[in-house]
């Protein structure tokens, strides 16, 4: 692994294999009573959040303070950049307090590459969500969540996602959960199809490596996942589709299209969810969606991510998996 | 790997197989049978019946050998004995000197080890500072009536105060010497081997 986890595309097989496996073990401290691990005692993280969030910011909150970290929470509300203050300054304030791990969400794309290779800081940088770019940890976390479904809890160990077919519904253009699962799955040898209207994929998406559709029930019989997509507003500056209920009509997730899916077939969603919209409450409270899931294995894979990246002298390596030292 | 950064009790990557050259059994496999077999009735002996016995080995060779203590536990007291076991990575005192490890398995058998004799199975027994973690991780899991420590081979050279209550073999040993326990289940044979640190790169002879 590099010093920084910045995109799901900069995972090798192994790597993502590794976290995933690692994420096993961390799952198995929330099961005793006490649940906190000493590794990173005096490592000081800081959660700078530039953007809204519930789910990621607590959820690497929980993380860290499980594998026992100082934990520092910025949020640009209330603090020095609403009055101007730009990411270096930002960056070079933390750096001088002397934090070890930086986890940043960001509106703008691109944000925490710059912080990570711009010299301004020297801790390790983790993107919590940058604009429209990317969300590696959500990949992960998606990821792991299709293994111990689809594969199982123990056999799914060293194991990929090989043929496994998977298909994403929604706001493909706004989403950096779309970019990084296309970019995660590929690596794990899954097979992924996005469902858009055509209005809401980006330009560009024929050179991913997935299939386009735009006709979600043909693909939902051959699909072993349906992962649904909030429709994301806030990033929308014109009119995508004509009306919600259209949209709703045609790309929503009913009790009657679950049906059409394979009975193993699970239902994802990243959250926030809107019901109505992109899920209905019968699809979204089914035993078969695993949405709540998903939440409890994202503080799996952050402790995963942290333990990889900060547990050591130096981040973990491949063939870390192998060596018995001493 | 200098002294001063010993943590666990087995040798380096990298050692091994050129220690292997000139290594030399000190034990085999029918001897390891015969060690084992003796723990299993000290275990029985000192816990007046090991009715309250839960055998944890730490990965990766001393999960093997605590199943095959179990087994020979359970010829014993024709009672199943719980055995689990317990990966003390995320509590070592030398995490800041290596890349991070992959994680092993740790699995407590289903009844916990609260008010119970925990045993702590191990091949190799060295600096102590498993042992060290391992407690630190017990701590975490519950709160054993007691804790003892089973082990293959003691080789000595301890940095903690830390002793084992059942020891295979002690093996006094020189620390350019390295210590290599191989198992079946996992190596393909049953061995131990010590053989000589091969020099450091430039080191003259």
């Amino acid at each position: 692994m590099q010093r920084h986890l910045i995109s799901a595309a900069d995972l090798t097989r192994d790597d993502a294999v590794l976290i995933l496996d690692t994420a096993e073990e961390m799952a198995r401290v929330a099961d005793r009573p006490i649940k906190k691990l000493p590794t990173l005692r005096g490592r000081t993280v800081v959660n700078l959040f530039f953007e809204d969030s519930t789910r990621t910011r607590i959820s690497f909150e929980a993380a860290e303070k499980r594998l026992s970290a100082d934990v520092i929470n910025f949020t640009a509300k209330g603090s020095s950049v609403s009055k101007g203050e730009s990411l270096k300054d930002t960056a070079q304030t933390l750096e001088a307090m002397g934090v070890d791990a930086v986890v940043i969400r960001h509106g703008a794309s691109g944000a925490p590459y710059r912080l990570a290779t711009s010299g301004w800081i020297d801790a390790h940088v983790i993107n919590a969500g940058d604009g429209t770019h990317q969300h590696p940890t959500q990949a992960l976390l998606d990821a792991f969540t299709m293994r111990r479904r689809l594969v199982g809890r123990d056999a799914g160990l060293g194991k990929d996602l090989d043929g496994r077919r998977v298909t994403l519904v929604g706001d493909i253009l706004h989403s950096r959960v779309a970019r990084s699962n296309v970019d995660l799955l590929h690596t794990l040898g899954a097979e992924v199809t996005l469902v858009a209207p055509p209005t809401l994929l980006p330009v560009g998406v024929e050179t991913w490596p997935c299939d386009v559709s735009y006709d979600l029930d043909s693909t939902l019989t051959k699909s072993d996942a349906v992962m649904l997509l909030r429709v994301q507003r806030e990033r929308m500056n014109a009119a995508f589709f004509p009306t919600e209920r259209e949209y709703s009509r045609r790309y929503g997730l009913d009790g009657d299209r679950m049906a059409k899916m394979p009975d193993h077939a699970i239902v994802m969603h990243p959250g926030p969810m809107v019901r109505g919209m992109e899920i209905t409450a019968e699809v979204a409270d089914s035993d078969r969606c695993t949405a709540v899931e998903q939440v409890t294995n994202g503080v799996s894979i952050r402790m995963a991510v942290l333990y990889l990246l900060l547990g050591g002298n130096e981040p973990a390596v491949t063939h870390a998996r192998t060596t018995e030292e001493k | 790997m200098d002294k001063h950064s010993r943590h666990d009790e087995r040798d380096e990557p990298g050692t091994q197989a050129d220690a292997q050259s000139d290594a030399r059994p000190v034990l085999e496999g029918p001897d390891i049978a015969r060690v084992l077999t003796r723990i299993a009735h000290e275990i029985v002996e000192r816990a007046k019946g090991a009715d309250d016995v839960v055998l944890l080995g730490i990965p990766t060779r001393g999960v093997f050998l605590a199943r095959r203590l179990a087994d020979k536990l359970e010829q014993i007291t024709e009672r199943k004995i719980p055995v689990g076991s317990l990966d003390i990575t995320m509590y070592r005192d030398d995490l800041r000197m290596h890349p991070p490890r992959a994680l092993a398995r740790t699995e407590i058998p289903g009844d916990g080890i609260d008010g119970r004799l925990v045993v702590l199975v191990d091949d190799v027994l060295f600096s102590g500072r498993t042992i060290r973690a391992a407690l630190d991780a017990l701590n975490d899991i519950g709160r054993p009536r007691a804790v003892q420590l089973a082990v293959l081979v003691d080789r000595g050279h301890r940095e903690l105060p830390i002793r084992a209550d059942y020891v295979g073999k002690n093996l006094p040993t020189s620390l350019r010497e390295t210590v290599k326990v191989q198992l079946a289940e996992e190596d393909g044979r049953d061995t131990v081997l010590l053989g000589a640190k091969p020099a450091a790169p430039g080191a003259h002879p």
